[in-house]
Parts: C-alpha cells; structure tokens; sequence
C-alpha cells in the first residue's frame, strides 16, 4: 500500500495536549513560558492550571535559572519557548543552573528547525540539537509526528535529569498511530531493508519513509529507522544497520554541525565503519517562506534523501584499499 | 535553636574570617576579598537567622541560602564548617582534586550547598524558584540570596528582580554585599550602579541599607525582612572588600589572589588580636 501523506497535529500541539492531561496526574509538574504559551501550546496547561503556570514574561534567562530552583526544590518544571530563544539566549543558565547539577528540568521548545517558515532565520531554530547535546547529562529527543511526542513527553516524567525535547510548528505527517511503544533511547525501525539504512528524526522521518518507498520502485531496499532520541543514541540499532545494510544515510532538520549525523558518525566510524551520507542544513541560515519551499531550497526532502543514497551506494560500491582488513580487524 | 548574642555572632565572625584566610593560603588560589566582605552577613544567616539542621542538610523546611557571588564561597564553607555541616580539617582541601570544596559551589557535592553558581547573575533567579516551590508547596522555609554589586551589571540579576516582586515573593530576601569593587576596580569607574537603592525600590523590592559589618544591625535588619509581606526585600549592606585584613580592606589586589605564606601569617595574626 502506498505510502499517504495525512497531516496529524503539530508536535507543539501534542505537547501542549499532553502536558495538561499530566499535569492532573501529576500535582509536582510546574509550567514556565517566556510570553510564547499560545505558540508553545503551554496555554492548554495554564488555563486548566492557573496555580501551576507562570509566564514568566521575556525573560529566558531567569525563566531557565527559576526552572533550577524549582527542581532542586521537589517541583518538576516543564519550561517552554521558542528553540532559538531557549536554547541560544539561555545556554549559560542551561550550563549552570541545570545541567551542571543535573537537575530534573523538561525544557521543551518548539519552533525548531525551518518548517518555521514565513517568519524567518531569527526564529527558526537550526542550532539547537548540538547545543543541547553539547550539555553533559543532558538527554535529546526530537520526535516526528503527534504519537511520538505524545508518548515521549509522557516519557520524560519519569526519566530523571535535564532534558530537551523539540517540537515543531507546523502539522506533521503521521508517521505513527496510537498504538506505537516509544523508549527513551531506543529507536524505531519503520522499514527494513538490505541495500542502505536512512536514520532520520522529527520531519524527515516521513520523507525518509517517502525515499524508500521511491528507491523501492528502482530494486534499492532502504531500511528507515526514527531516532527520535538524538542523546543517548541507540548504538545497538545503528551497528546493527550499519553491519546489515553497510551504507548509512542521516537526514534531520538541523545545522550539519552538531546534530543527529555528527553524533551517529561518531558511533559508525567507532563500532563498524560504514560510508555515510548527511541529509541537513548545508551551514547556513535559511530564510523566509513555505515550510515545503524552504525544505526544497535546502535539501531535506525525499528527492534530497533518495539522491543522498545514490551518493552512498557509488561510495559502497568502490570500496577503499584496506577498507575490509579495517573491518576485520574491528570484528 | 540557641540564640547567640551578638557578642558571640562577632567572635565567630572572626573565627569565620581566620578559616578563609587559613584555606585560602592552604589552597594557593582564590578570592579573599569578597568572602571576606560577606563574613558578617553570612555569620548572622548561618548562626542566627536561618533555620537548618547540619546534621541532616537537605531538611525539606530548613532555609536556604544561595550565593550568587559563587566566588566568594570559601566564607560558605568556613560558615558551614563552624556549624558542624562538616569537619574544619576538610576546609584544607578547598580547591584541590577530589574535595567537596569546589572552586566555585557544586551543590551535588557538598550538601547544604544550593546551587551551583559561578557565572554570575544567576542566583536571583534560582532563589526565586525556590521562593516560587516554598510557596506552591505552602512551605514556610525562607530563601536568601547573598548578591554582588558588580554582578548586578547582569541583565538576568534585574529580570529575576521584576519576577519576584511582580509575584509577591515575600520569603525571599537578597543580601547585596555592596563591597564597591569588581575584578578589575571600583564599580563606580567601570559601570556605576547607583542610585543602586532607587533602582531597587523602582523594581517593587522594600529596601533597607545598613552598614554590612555591623553585626547588630546585620541581624536586626534580617528579622525585620522576615516580617516583610506582599513584597521581596534587598538588604543593601554597605561592605568593606577583605575587610578584616587591614592590607586586603579595599586593596583589589585581593579579589582573585589568595595570600602568600608570609601574607597568610600576618593575616591570622591581625584577626588573632581582632
């Protein structure tokens, strides 16, 4: 059956819709905004629980340094705002106040990546995956559609430490149903497939879905998995594809410095080096548009993937002197 | 509790001061000038004013104190040392590998410690979480902030300011330990603060200045802002920096340099006469 493109909500909506159905079963949950809540989608919680939110006004700086005394305090903050604005304007409290004594605060921002559209590079957060992962102890979890996000906010309370989760703007393709189990940390393969494996997260998981079901056309059988949890990353999953399938392709709605394909290279390259290919924003900022002609303008759709893979199997193809004496040196 | 005189607070003051000097020296490196300013004030909280049980640090309704000036943390430990949070021995491994006396305060290390500060400008905000947790869990432990004057040059410090009086945040008190200098000179050559009071009361803070080395007025000024109600108080204490050590008073010299053998020597044997 063809694969069909049907939009869920937003991530930020998801979000927002679970965390006032958590803030009932649990009294501990605590609610910062930075004056974003409509966007943040933290308004669900805040008008069902007015006690427990604060908009703590523009103010991302103290918003993340309250969080730290609120958690070191018995409460558990959930803490939102746009991506850029938390994670660039209040990295120095995020260091201090949170990560360095590894306290149990849920920054969850929204706004993340260029699916922001009209409103331009200042808003759209493309940094925020290797800035948050940069944070020791800090756990990373960037979901792809509304069951994920649903599952994996459920998820962070009771995963103890500081963590990040984005959310996105616009509505997201469904990838997932009601029914899908999610582990922090652990993976989801979605596809199996001998020829390639594309590790995608957040919106590129549907178009990871999307080439691989274009490559199947051609006789190429990518495997997809979704790595919603950038930190920590699931190491057996990726060995695993990378021994199966010998190519690897990573495609994210991030900066290529730093995000999802810096940290699954890293595990490639020191379990079982494989040739890979990266899918991301080529070191630049964006600018102002459709999310689906900025997509297109800087490569992270399904035609960008499935030529990604063409790259990576001419690569697989010709190997490099020595390249199986490395291997079987490994194993 | 006991309630100790005023006699007595001044006597452990000293003793206070001594300890600083003695880890410092011990350690080779660190700030003497600001702990040093901040030793009355901090002698009244931990021997007067808050409630808190060193035998057991992470009592849920003890009060807390945060030192944003995060620099200035070796007067926390002699303070805590002297009460019996730990042994004084262990306030000679300040700063060397392994100890629990960081350079700057690690709270996951030492307990009775309650943040982690350094960068300043934090710690108004983290006190005002645990002013915001104390009052959602109808708590009655009171927070206090120990502030420097020259991290009030941070924007957060004033963000923090308008949240806890925009919030009513009457169990927090700051302690501004005005010493008047900041790593590199006077604060009023670098980037002058005043009216430092105005800008406080502009920001819906109840504001009280004293002398910062007067022990009686240190105290009495601490229980008047626990009455307090409606609004967070600033206590403005107006502080010598190394005060106690006539060649460390105002000498800048002192802010991030510990004391020589020969310095330390002199140093204890001021306070010794003190």
């Amino acid at each position: 059956m063809p694969l069909e493109r049907k939009l869920g909500l937003a991530t930020r909506d998801a979000y927002g819709k679970v965390l006032a159905e958590l803030g009932r079963k649990y009294p501990e949950i605590v609610v910062l905004d930075g004056d974003l809540s409509k966007s943040t989608k933290t308004d669900a919680f805040a008008k069902t629980f007015p006690d427990r939110f604060f908009n703590v006004g523009i103010s991302e700086a103290n918003m993340v340094g309250m969080a730290g005394g609120l958690a070191a305090s018995g409460k558990l903050p959930f803490i939102s705002s746009f991506a850029c604005f938390m994670m660039c304007r209040a990295y120095d409290q995020l260091r201090v106040a949170v990560a360095f004594p590894q306290l149990n605060v849920k920054v969850v921002a929204s706004h993340g990546g260029i699916s922001v559209g009209e409103d331009g590079p200042s808003q759209q957060s493309i940094e925020d995956i290797a800035l948050a992962t940069a944070l020791p102890g800090f756990t990373v979890i960037v979901p792809a559609d509304q069951f994920a996000t649903a599952a994996l906010v459920e998820a962070m309370v009771s995963w103890k430490g500081p963590m990040y989760l984005r959310t996105g703007r616009p509505k997201a393709p469904l990838v997932y149903n009601e029914r899908q189990a999610f582990q922090i940390g652990r993976g989801v393969t979605l596809r199996e497939g001998r020829d390639v494996t594309i590790l995608a997260n957040g919106l590129l998981v549907f178009e990871a879905l999307l080439a691989a079901e274009q490559l199947a056309g051609r006789g190429i059988q990518a495997a997809v998995a979704d790595l919603h949890t950038v930190k920590p990353l699931d190491r057996d999953l990726i060995l695993a594809q990378a021994r199966a399938t010998e190519a690897i392709v990573t495609a994210e709605e991030h900066q290529i410095w730093g995000g999802l394909g810096s940290a699954v290279a890293q595990v490639v390259a020191e379990g079982y080096p494989v040739p890979m290919e990266f899918v991301a924003i080529q070191d630049t900022y964006a600018e102002s548009g459709k999310p689906e002609e900025l997509f297109e303008k800087y490569g992270l759709t399904a035609k960008h993937l499935v030529q990604a893979v063409e790259r990576v199997l001419a690569k697989k193809v010709r190997p490099k002197p020595g390249w199986d004496s490395v291997k079987t040196f490994a194993l | 509790m006991e309630v100790r005189s005023i006699e007595e607070l001044t006597v452990i003051a000293t003793e206070v001061r001594k300890d600083i000097i003695r880890m410092l020296g011990a350690a080779g490196s660190g700030h003497p000038g600001g702990s040093l300013s901040a030793a009355d004030i901090v002698t009244a909280l931990y021997f007067r004013v808050m409630r808190g049980d060193p035998a057991n640090p992470q009592w849920p309704d003890r009060d807390r104190c945060v030192l944003s000036k995060g620099h200035a943390v070796p007067v926390i430990y002699a303070a805590m040392a002297q009460a019996g949070y730990f042994p004084r021995e262990e306030l000679m491994t300040l700063r060397q590998m392994g100890s629990r006396l960081q350079g700057h305060p690690d709270m996951r290390r030492l307990p009775g410690l309650e943040a982690c500060t350094g960068s300043l400008g934090q710690g108004l905000s983290i006190g005002a979480g645990i002013a915001l947790a104390g009052r959602l869990n109808r708590q009655a432990y009171r927070t206090y902030v120990i502030l420097s004057d020259g991290e009030c040059e941070e924007g957060q410090t004033w963000e923090a300011a308008a949240f806890a009086a925009f919030h009513h945040l009457d169990n927090l008190t700051a302690i501004l330990d005005y010493n008047k200098f900041q790593l590199e000179g006077p604060v009023k050559e670098i980037l002058d603060l005043e009216p430092m009071a105005e800008k406080w009361r502009s920001f819906n803070w109840i504001v009280r200045e004293i002398d910062g080395h007067n022990m009686a007025q240190i105290v009495e000024t601490l229980e008047w802002a626990k009455t307090n109600t409606g609004r967070p108080t600033i206590i403005i204490a107006h502080t010598v920096k190394g005060k106690g050590v006539s060649f460390m008073e105002n000498n800048n010299h002192f802010h991030g340099v510990s004391p020589t053998p020969e310095e330390t020597t002199k140093a204890l044997a001021e306070l010794e006469r003190a």
